[in-house]
């Protein structure tokens, strides 16, 4: 049905896409995989007739018997929403917030004058309901900021498929949103595509939602695809080296580590943070919220602690509260038997001992700043010592940078490099804790296996505590000696890594590992690994 | 929403209530007596003491404020010392050019602003764009007394279709009251207009980045079906902050135009006031302009509810 033949793409002179071949048919679903900048959205947005101004295409992408790239732009309006529906990542910026859902869901109709105004209302109440968001609890009048990230992804579905279009793109649909609601989605976009005759293309860096989904499987690297056919042979031969690189990366253990001593470094106990109920008519209050709820535990010196959870959990709430950034309402926070008090300067020494890794290494510089001052930066808080440059040349060492480095400024980095540079600027004071809040999450797999081998090698090196945050439990399995899950302001499970997650106790721990998608175990045997090319 | 208006009053009436404070304040606590400062240095103790008496300036300043505020309530500004008729009657008067005026003005300044703004983030970078940003740039540079004096030049001077200043009065009818007024209205609205489309248009610029642009044109809309329909209403905060800061600003900014075509307008009325010093007439003027530029805020704080419901449904 569609058959893209030798699309090659190039932006502003630089080469984007080259000579990218592949074919899908209806009722099935094709897998894209690849890191950051393999060109994977921009394959979706060539079909789609949406790229950057200035973008020079060749080759053909037929669909039936006509050329997409060779269409003008009314004719791609045309066939926008109606033969071909997109979806993307972000679904909390993906709708219009000024707009009712019904009056988005129902636009894709009126902008093709498919329908008068009132039956298009009529089928976007279908569709919203064929999605999953019943008539009772989500009328057409909700608008995007009363509904979650995966409400919204759902609205946005329901607007790709109003007209029922041939075929549907899903660009990384699931990977901003929760475990348990990621496998909903995925349930929902398999029941269309079984339901609707429609063909998918899925675009993921996530080789667990693939092996999941997709019938067929195109790696891609670079913008060229390195390898394809159905999921479960590449899953099998991995015939490209790069295919085995992903594949090992993905769930990547790394070595090292140190034994915790029983000598507490933090502990919480009763921990208690609520926050205003919402405001019911006038002057009358909902009841608070507690964000976080009695919660106690032990981070021992030396020991990595996985703190695992779902968004609103009150993760957050709980790190802010650690670093002193949030106070409680009830219970308390030591630090190597400090107690941390929000509102309060922390003593230097104290601030000395806690630092911080945040998730967006992009985000979380100042852009002006050259790396020695980035780096230095927490120096502020504690005193600057008469070393301080030979400390930053110490902690740039420490990350695999080089001293040289530091006079550079931050755009010059990559993504995993910007990670290293956080973890220096964490390291510079000579911490006895480091709290790593989703630090890996915004990272490609084998840019995360670097940074977990490092994270990993540092703590053995130095002795370091972590406190690692996530939502994804593979990370968790690979860092951690020790996890608790938290539900809703609550600790429900916790316990040595391998235990929980091998035989978990709780309820809601057995959701989020069977929602995680996973491999399975029978295509981890590589059935031909003698034949693998040397890189 | 209702929580959302009541707040917005609330807070509306305090200001109000500060505002009066402070302008009370500022003519009791300047050192001096102002009955002498308006009177000047050659006037007799008995001029000046008679002109205290006037002013209500016996008394102690609580009973005192609370006469001004209530007068102020009821409509009575007091006497205008140097005109010797109501305030409240001048007021009316210039109230009847200023607002219109400054109305005719806004109404111009949005209709040219829209469909400018709108074409230059739909062309954005082409030659159009480059056009409108250095026309608007010269329309914010140059002062906008020289364009009034470029508009008398060819359209009074030479073509004869307006008269050159002055205003007949709305009681020769609304024809020759409104000609009167467009002139003025047309030099007052070509700077502001030319502000308002370079904020719409990097507004609209802004938002056209956003996701759920991506996501309309994915549905099938054009480049310029996604802009009128999802970016122009989410471009809109910026837009309306101005709108409100400019009414306010051409219903007693007007000043120079207002010499310029010889118009009875509140801006002179306030200029007569200090020059003449007549504080009475200043400082009711000036609680009439912030009573003004309140009740704009207000509405512009209304309008936002109106354009995001996220505001309506805020906690």
């Amino acid at each position: 049905m569609i058959g893209v033949r030798d699309l090659s793409l190039s932006l502003a002179g630089r080469p984007i896409l080259r000579d990218v071949s592949f074919d899908m048919a209806p009722g099935r679903i094709f897998g894209l995989v690849g890191e950051s900048g393999s060109g994977k959205s921009m394959t979706a947005l060539a079909l789609m007739g949406l790229l950057p101004q200035g973008a020079q295409v060749s080759g053909r992408a037929l669909l039936d018997d006509t050329d997409l790239l060779a269409l003008d732009e009314r004719s791609l309006c045309a066939l926008r929403g109606n033969e071909i529906g997109m979806i993307f990542q972000e679904p909390m910026t993906a709708l219009n917030p000024v707009q009712t859902i019904g009056d988005q869901v129902a636009e894709t109709l009126l902008v093709h004058g498919r329908a008068t105004r009132a039956e298009a209302r009529r089928i976007a109440r279908q569709k919203l309901d064929r999605v999953g968001l019943p008539a009772e609890r989500f009328p057409l009048d909700r608008y995007p900021h009363q509904l979650s990230g995966g409400q919204r992804q759902r609205v946005c579905i329901a607007m790709a498929i109003a007209l029922r279009p041939r075929l549907l793109i899903a660009d990384e649909p699931t990977t901003a949103l929760d475990v348990t609601t990621q496998s909903q989605i995925l349930d929902l976009l398999k029941g269309l595509v079984a339901d609707e005759g429609m063909a998918l293309l899925l675009i993921t860096h996530d080789l667990a939602v693939v092996a999941d989904m997709a019938d067929d499987l195109a790696v891609m690297r670079r913008g060229e695809i390195v390898e394809q056919g159905p999921t479960e042979q590449v899953f099998r031969t991995r015939q490209h080296p790069y295919t085995q690189a992903l594949f090992d990366a993905s769930d990547h253990q790394p070595e090292g580590g140190s034994t915790p001593h029983p000598a507490p470094m933090l502990a919480v106990r009763g921990a208690v943070r609520t926050y205003p109920g919402a405001r019911r008519g006038l002057w009358g209050r909902a009841e608070p919220v507690r964000a976080v709820d009695g919660v106690s535990f032990q981070l021992h010196r030396g020991e990595s602690l996985g703190l695992v959870g779902e968004s609103g959990c009150g993760k957050s709430t709980l790190t802010r509260a650690i670093l002193g950034l949030e106070a409680l309402q009830g219970g308390e926070i030591l630090l190597d038997g400090q107690a941390v008090e929000a509102g309060q300067p922390m003593p230097p020494d104290m601030r000395r001992k806690m630092q911080v890794v945040f998730q967006d290494p992009y985000a979380s510089f100042n852009p002006r700043h050259r790396v020695a001052r980035l780096v230095a930066e927490p120096f502020h808080l504690t005193v600057r010592p008469a070393d301080a440059d030979a400390r930053v040349a110490e902690a740039l060492r420490a990350v695999d940078l080089s001293p040289d480095d530091a006079g550079k400024y931050i755009h010059e980095f990559s993504g995993g490099q910007r990670q290293r540079i956080a973890i220096a600027r964490a390291l510079i004071t000579r911490p006895e804790l480091i709290v790593l809040d989703e630090a890996v999450s915004a990272l490609d797999v084998r840019v995360r296996a670097q940074i977990l081998d490092l994270l990993a090698d540092l703590r053995g090196r130095l002795g370091l505590s972590y406190l690692f945050i996530s939502h994804d439990l593979n990370v968790v399995r690979a860092i951690t000696d020790r996890v608790l899950v938290m539900r809703a302001g609550r600790i429900v499970e916790q316990g040595p890594t391998d235990r929980v997650l091998a035989q978990p106790e709780h309820p809601y721990t057995r959701g989020l590992l069977d929602a995680a998608p996973r491999i399975p175990p029978q295509w981890q045997q590589r059935e031909d690994g003698d034949e693998r090319p040397v890189v | 929403m209702l929580h959302f208006v009541l707040t917005r009053l609330l807070s509306l009436t305090l200001s109000l209530i500060v505002a009066s404070l402070v302008i009370f304040a500022v003519i009791e606590l300047v050192p001096g007596d102002p009955a002498a400062f308006m009177l000047g240095l050659n006037a007799t103790p008995e001029a000046v003491a008679a002109l205290r008496a006037d002013l209500g300036l016996t008394g102690s300043p609580v009973a005192r404020y609370l006469d001004w505020t209530g007068g102020l309530l009821r409509g009575d500004f007091g006497q205008s010392y140097t005109y010797r008729v109501p305030v409240s009657e001048l007021i009316l008067q210039r109230l009847w050019v200023s607002l219109p005026l400054a109305a005719l003005a806004l109404a111009l300044s949005t209709a040219i602003a829209f469909p400018v703004g709108l074409l230059a983030a739909a062309r954005r970078g082409r030659a159009t764009d480059y056009g409108i940003m250095g026309a608007t740039q010269l329309g914010i540079a140059v002062p906008n007394f020289w364009f009034a004096m470029l508009l008398v030049l060819v359209f009074a001077v030479n073509l004869r279709w307006f008269s050159a200043g002055g205003f007949p009065g709305w009681e020769a009818g609304a024809g020759p009251a409104l000609k009167a007024l467009i002139l003025p209205a047309v030099a007052l609205a070509l700077p502001q207009a030319s502000i308002l489309a370079r904020v719409l248009r990097s507004a609209l610029i802004e938002t056209l980045g956003q996701d759920y642009i991506r996501s309309a044109r994915a549905k099938g809309l054009s480049q310029g079906q996604a802009l009128r329909r999802h970016a122009l209403r989410n471009a809109l905060i910026p837009v309306l902050t101005i709108i409100g800061l400019q009414f306010s600003f051409l219903l007693a900014g007007a000043i120079i135009i207002e010499n310029v075509f010889f118009l009875p307008g509140l801006g002179r009325l306030i200029f007569q006031g200090i020059t003449q010093r007549d504080l009475i007439v200043v400082e009711s003027v000036v609680m009439l302009l912030v009573f003004a530029v309140i009740t704009v805020t207000f509405l512009v704080d209304i309008a936002y509810a109106l354009v995001d419901p996220r505001l309506r449904h805020r906690r």
